[in-house]
């Protein structure tokens, strides 16, 4: 029952309060070049979404059942990506032969994942955290939702933002980055709702 | 020989200048946000970065002919982490209280995109030697900008350099900017870095 509640505390600390990408960085990357379209972001959104749920999971029955055993913990970095290269690899041709539709929606997005920060990073924090398996788990889904949610709002806001007159030298990635550093304060806001 | 040389200064100088990997090309932002807030952790994270990009670069330009090219992307990334691992069991080592603040920010070396960036981009078509040189630029380049940004985030978030209490030392009032140590500081540092640096350049193209 305890650890049930922690992990949907850690749930809802990795959306909002703890976002990976507004409180640890992650992810910045294909946010910044990604988030100039809704319909494309909404892709990338979802597909990150989908790996970071999945991958968190497989990398800590990966790192409890097999690396620690072995005592080869050193070698998590190389053993997470790996996971996490080979997972994005099956679903793409899992998805391919299931569903055009989906292929197509999703299907360019996913060899960007692999080199998407955020990804190895839940891997790595859930290690540090020391988290169980369902905490994992929440905590990888978390995440990308939050991700989800963040780049869906600055596409919003850069969509509008095409009409705007801003300064030459902040075009692009400057405002981009103030934008971000402003959402960031926002999500302070939510800060003491949950401790984790 | 003069041929050579011509060639490393102009590596060195696009690097540096126009094409630096952070403010020109935006890339490795995750680590440029994440490890700034004091400059003693981004002196650290910034060497480790040097050290993996070169070597990386090396070997990825010496074994550029024996690696398939579909697989190239994953021997790549094996590679990187390799050196990361080994930044990683060294900073442990030696150096463990920093290495427990970089937390995960160290093995997120192996998904910095300028490393994987210059091992396609350059590493693939020139030799180790060149190879090994433009790897140590964009590594140099990558990390004065972190310095800087270090530099003015630590003075005005806690007051200090180095951890040294800079203001109580000269006597002058200051209250600390908490939000600079804080992410949303981070956001816009770099920002602001960004503007000057491109306000400066595009006055030298229209004065050019």
């Amino acid at each position: 029952m305890d650890t049930g509640f922690a992990a949907v505390a850690i749930f809802f600390a990795a959306i909002f309060t703890n976002n990976i990408l507004l409180t640890n960085y992650l992810g910045m990357c294909s946010f910044l070049s990604v988030s100039r379209e809704i319909k494309t972001s909404l892709g990338l959104g979802a597909a990150v979404i989908f790996v970071m749920a999945s991958t968190s999971f497989l990398n800590y029955i990966v790192y409890h059942f097999v690396l620690i055993p072995l005592g080869l913990e050193a070698l998590r970095f190389i053993v997470f990506i790996i996971v996490i290269a080979a997972f994005v690899q099956l679903v793409e041709m899992v998805i391919e032969r299931v569903s055009e539709t989906l292929y197509a929606a999703l299907g360019i997005f996913l060899p960007l994942i692999t080199v998407n920060c955020a990804i190895l990073g839940v891997s790595l924090f859930m290690v540090i955290r020391e988290y169980g398996m369902l905490q994992s788990f929440m905590y990888g889904l978390g995440s990308g939702i939050g991700w989800f949610l963040a780049i869906m709002a600055m596409a919003g806001i850069r969509q509008r933002l095409k009409k705007a007159q801003v300064p030459k030298g902040l075009e692009g990635a400057g405002i981009t980055l103030v934008i971000t550093g402003m959402m960031a304060l926002a999500f302070m806001g939510f800060s003491g709702m949950i401790s984790v | 020989m003069s041929a050579t040389t011509a060639k490393v200064r102009k590596i060195f100088t696009s690097a540096i200048g126009t094409d630096n990997p952070v403010f020109a090309q935006i890339l490795g932002i995750c680590s440029t946000l994440a490890v700034t807030n004091v400059f003693k952790n981004t002196l650290v994270m910034t060497l480790g970065v040097v050290f993996t990009t070169t070597l990386s670069n090396f070997t990825v330009s010496l074994l550029r002919k024996h690696i398939p090219a579909r697989v190239r992307m994953m021997a790549e990334t094996l590679i990187i982490a390799t050196y990361v691992i080994i930044v990683d069991l060294f900073l442990k080592a030696y150096l463990p209280d920093i290495s427990k603040q970089l937390g995960p920010y160290v093995g997120l070396i192996i998904t910095n995109c300028i490393i994987m960036g210059r091992a396609e981009a350059f590493a693939l078509s020139n030799g180790p030697g060149l190879s090994l040189v433009d790897g140590l630029a964009s590594g140099i380049g990558y990390s004065y900008v972190l310095l800087i940004i270090a530099f003015f985030r630590e003075l005005m978030g806690s007051g200090t350099i180095w951890g040294f209490k800079i203001f109580e030392a000269l006597n002058i009032p200051w209250t600390n900017w908490s939000i600079m140590v804080m992410a949303p500081g981070a956001f816009f540092m770099l920002a602001v870095f960004i503007w000057i640096v491109k306000g400066v350049i595009l006055k030298e193209q229209e004065a050019s």
